[in-house]
């Protein structure tokens, strides 16, 4: 299961990347955000995955897809030629590849052993989570609120303001 | 938990490295934001697997502060995004150099 759905996360990432029309790349967007979704659950975190799917999917990319449609555009041309900074910006990306591969690859000793899927699955249930959450993070949580609050204010600011 | 973490740890980092090539290479700004939220999705990604695999939901709570955080950059992202067009009419991201002059 994990790799079925890890397979269909890095083609969907894949196709955001190359898509040239921007509703097909928010698209292809969406279904990565499934895939990671449904591996949220098969590491027995139900409430993370839950609020994956609603937020994520749900309104993050309903807002992109309503802005592209809203700005009306049409596909940007693609690079014409070779240009030096993309190939500065491919090994960029292939170094940084390598070396997040090359850490993991050294199966490092973190010091811990894996609890069981029964305790795994009663940490990320929301019930644990819900009472940890308005307990220990409730300061947390109204900062956050507020946060939300300023940004929402902010954006109608500046979705209204023109720059000269 | 079947698969053992170090096969979510290199996905995230596949994927985290895709949301850093399309911030490299897209011209289009919305596309450019979307590769963002790939590698912030990546990253939680890797926090939700060291939560399970530890048993402390401290990693989980971050992913959901995580995730409010991105609701708002994408908010005021998306202004921006707006703003610009319409005043410059492109969102082709070699077009705007408001700073240039």
């Amino acid at each position: 299961m994990f790799f079925l759905l890890a397979t269909v996360a890095v083609a969907a990432a894949l196709g955001m990347l190359i898509a040239r029309n921007p509703v097909s790349s928010a698209l292809w967007l969406v279904l990565n955000l499934f895939c990671i979704a449904g591996l949220y659950l098969t590491l027995n975190a139900s409430f993370i995955g839950v609020i994956q799917i609603l937020v994520y999917a749900g309104a993050i990319m309903v807002l992109f897809l309503f802005v592209i449609m809203l700005l009306n555009l049409s596909a940007l041309p693609g690079l014409e030629e070779i240009e030096w900074s993309s190939v500065g910006g491919f090994a960029v990306g292939l170094a940084l590849l390598s070396q997040l591969l090359y850490v993991v690859a050294l199966q490092f000793e973190l010091g811990m052993d894996p609890v069981g899927a029964e305790a795994a699955a009663e940490v990320g249930s929301a019930a644990s989570l819900g009472e940890i959450l308005f307990t220990r993070y409730a300061l947390h949580l109204q900062v956050a609120g507020i946060l939300l609050l300023a940004a929402t204010v902010g954006a109608v600011l500046l979705a209204q303001r023109r720059f000269q | 938990m079947d698969v053992a973490p170090n096969w979510y740890l290199a996905l995230s980092a596949v994927l985290f490295t895709i949301g850093t090539f399309g911030v490299l290479f897209r011209r289009n700004a919305i596309v450019v934001l979307m590769s963002v939220e790939l590698m912030l999705n990546a990253v939680n990604l890797t926090l939700v697997t060291f939560s399970q695999s530890m048993g402390d939901p401290s990693g989980q709570l971050l992913v959901f502060f995580s995730i409010a955080v991105a609701a708002a950059e994408a908010a005021v992202g998306l202004a921006i995004v707006i703003a610009i067009f319409r005043s410059k009419v492109t969102v082709d991201i070699t077009e705007i150099n408001l700073f240039k002059h």
